[in-house]
């Protein structure tokens, strides 16, 4: 069981430095990619040929005159050992990519996970009912609404929850994080204010989401509601909520929980899309900033970034997942053919 | 089929009938290949409403990118009407036309073609590679299975829109083809493992093993014995990576990041939205490629629905006439039509 989790930690570090060294070939050798666009630029500012290799370095740390092998050792030991992720070439000049994410990851991550807690509870509860009352009006009229929710994109509904609730009936604001004339602080009506804010953002997000997982838990439910061991548990006479939460609901759960690990990643991914709509400033905003100016060692800190915390977010899950199904502890090698 | 019992009782026909059966006439073959890949999955498709919805709709948009193809439409052009006119205002623009005068039903029928292109470029792609990944790593096992489960989980962690993000921005693409290779790069990365996890169960069917005992190659035994098994699952999996596609491409273009085209629903969607199409009242021209988008979305959701029930054998022996006895219940072994993907 230990060495579960052993194995399981060593696999993260492979992971996260194998999409590293991804990060790494993309700034290196993406034809017009971040090296010879940052190149391009500053010999467009006239800097002086000879300091042109040093400030690559200080923006991205690589120096592309250096050994490829040199290149690659520094690049990877900055952003492990120094946890340094490069310096801003435009959008906040100078200034440590780190920092510009520090400030921005929270408000990306309030709406990202608050998201998914929102949808997974949402599909579960209509899930279940819709399973319970399989055949019913409720469980015909939910499922339709279910696919006709997961066929819009996202961000659409973004756009069209701006049109309507921002423009039309200007009941939602239309961005930023919090209210211009409201201090930040652990107030009532700071909280409540952000909250307001993300609103729309997390909505759209929850509205196209739920439903996918609404209808997968419903089929899972479903199809354990006929397995034995269900019967078996009616004829011990145990209790309804019983039978419900323990013997239907805790397996059914369980490919909802796979799906979370997967929904983290894209929703992170999403969020570059959806801060752009709602005007919100999170990494996903910066992000797409950072595009329009190529400002490189942003785009690429901000890769880094989300990558890592999928590949932590993934990892958590594991662990817990361990927790929720036993089978999982015995790991799944097979034989070779 | 009657040879068969018949041969058993009278030896002599049996040496007759041998020469015949050698070989099955081209017309015949074909004829057996009609019955089983087309006649029957059709009719078992056609039989449930929301595969019948789901093809009409794919149809159209079919429809619409002959029309594009042909010219049959006049092509988006700039003051070829009045500027924004409102839907139904004028006979020849039924959409109305945005603020540069170009029609807007043109720009919808115009981006048809392209997008059709990115799309099965894109899911033909990532499926392709997703099953032969899958399925070597999953009938192999040992240090092959790790090796490519340990990349798959690489590609898994890598969020799919920043990665494309970057890599269409600095590559500019501008073939739809490749568009729609960019977008699935790492969509196969996912779907791999889990068709890994179905071909652990099939490899160890007693067929699968007395291939192996026979020493039949391992391509053989992975395209003859593992992949039709598979089949269900892979075609839901090519309807969800269209629609992923189809979800990337249009939120690229609408982003801005992939280089322009006039007619892309993206590049409406974003003018719509940017110049002012709300504030003017233009509803028609925002709302038209979100329609676009919808529609083909919800026809390709009704088809991976409903196509579970082609593959379910019980439902189509008895819609073919072929057995009356099983009373067939379709939902049973229904595939996670959603792959959790999306």
């Amino acid at each position: 069981m230990v060495n579960y989790y052993i194995k399981r930690t060593g696999q993260m570090v492979v992971t996260l430095y194998a999409v590293v060294t991804i990060a790494f070939g993309l700034v290196r050798f993406l034809p017009g990619g971040p090296a010879t666009a940052l190149r391009a630029q500053l010999m467009q500012d006239d800097v002086p040929s000879e300091v042109i290799a040093q400030r690559i370095e200080l923006y991205l740390s690589v120096n592309p005159d250096a050994p490829l092998l040199d290149q690659y050792i520094s690049y990877m030991s900055n952003i492990f050992l120094n946890g340094s992720l490069g310096k801003s070439v435009f959008i906040q000049r100078q200034t440590p990519v780190t920092e510009i994410l520090a400030e921005a990851l929270p408000w990306t991550l309030f709406i990202v996970i608050s998201s998914i807690i929102l949808f997974h509870i949402m599909a579960v509860v209509i899930g279940a009912l819709m399973a319970y009352w399989e055949g019913s009006l409720f469980d015909t009229v939910n499922s339709a609404i279910a696919i006709v929710f997961t066929s819009i994109p996202f961000y659409v509904l973004a756009i069209v929850l701006v049109w309507i609730l921002g423009y039309e009936m200007s009941l939602f604001p239309v961005g930023n994080r919090y209210g211009d004339a409201i201090d930040p602080g652990l107030s009532v009506t700071y909280i409540l204010d952000v909250i307001y804010h993300g609103a729309l953002p997390i909505a759209s997000m929850v509205i196209t989401q739920y439903g996918v997982r609404a209808l997968s838990f419903r089929g899972n439910s479903i199809q354990i509601l006929g397995e034995d061991f269900v019967r078996v548990a009616r004829l011990r006479g145990l209790s309804d909520s019983r039978i419900a939460l323990w013997y239907v609901g805790r397996n059914a759960i369980l490919p909802l929980y796979t799906g979370f690990l997967l929904s983290l990643g894209w929703l992170l991914g999403g969020t570059v899309i959806l801060e752009e709509i709602f005007n919100y400033p999170g990494i996903g905003l910066k992000f797409i900033e950072a595009l329009e100016v190529r400002d490189y060692p942003v785009i690429m800190g901000v890769f880094i970034m989300i990558t890592v915390a999928l590949v932590v977010g993934i990892y958590i899950a594991d662990l817990t997942y361990g927790k929720i199904d036993p089978r999982i502890e015995t790991g799944d090698q097979s034989e070779a053919f | 089929m009657k040879h068969s019992e018949t041969d058993s009782q009278d030896g002599l026909e049996w040496t007759y009938d041998a020469s015949q059966e050698v070989g099955m006439t081209r017309r015949e073959k074909l004829r057996e290949y009609y019955e089983e890949y087309l006649y029957k999955p059709g009719l078992v498709a056609w039989s449930d409403w929301r595969t019948r919805i789901g093809y009409a709709i794919v149809g159209l948009y079919l429809l619409f990118a002959v029309i594009a193809q042909f010219n049959l439409y006049r092509p988006p052009e700039a003051s070829q009407e009045m500027p924004m006119l409102q839907a139904f205002q004028e006979g020849s623009a039924i959409l109305g036309s945005n603020t540069i005068g170009q029609d807007i039903l043109s720009l919808m029928i115009h981006a048809t073609p392209e997008m059709l292109i990115m799309i099965v470029s894109g899911a033909v792609f990532a499926i392709v590679i997703a099953v032969l990944v899958g399925t070597f790593a999953g009938f192999k096992g040992g240090r092959v299975d790790s090796a490519l489960m340990f990349a798959a989980d690489v590609g898994m962690s890598i969020p799919g829109l920043p990665l494309v993000l970057v890599l269409t921005s600095t590559l500019r693409p501008t073939n739809p083809a490749i568009i729609g290779i960019i977008i699935t790069i790492n969509y196969w990365a996912g779907l791999s493992r889990a068709i890994r996890a179905q071909t652990l169960s099939i490899r160890e069917n007693s067929y699968v093993e007395a291939s192996r005992v026979m020493g039949v190659s391992t391509p053989r035994i992975m395209f003859k014995d593992i992949i039709p098994n598979l089949m269900p699952y892979i075609t839901v999996n090519f309807v969800n990576a269209c629609r992923a596609v189809i979800f990337f491409s249009v939120g690229l273009y609408y982003l801005g990041f992939l280089p322009y085209t006039n007619a892309n629903w993206g590049v409406v969607l974003n003018n719509a939205y940017t110049q002012g199409a709300i504030l003017g009242g233009s509803y028609v021209w925002l709302m038209a490629p979100i329609v676009m988008i919808m529609l083909l979305s919800l026809g390709l959701i009704l088809i991976a629905q409903g196509m579970d029930r082609v593959f379910n054998p019980r439902v189509r022996t008895r819609l073919a006439g072929e057995s009356e006895s099983v009373e067939g219940d379709a939902e049973e072994g229904e595939v996670d039509t959603f792959g959790g993907a999306m």
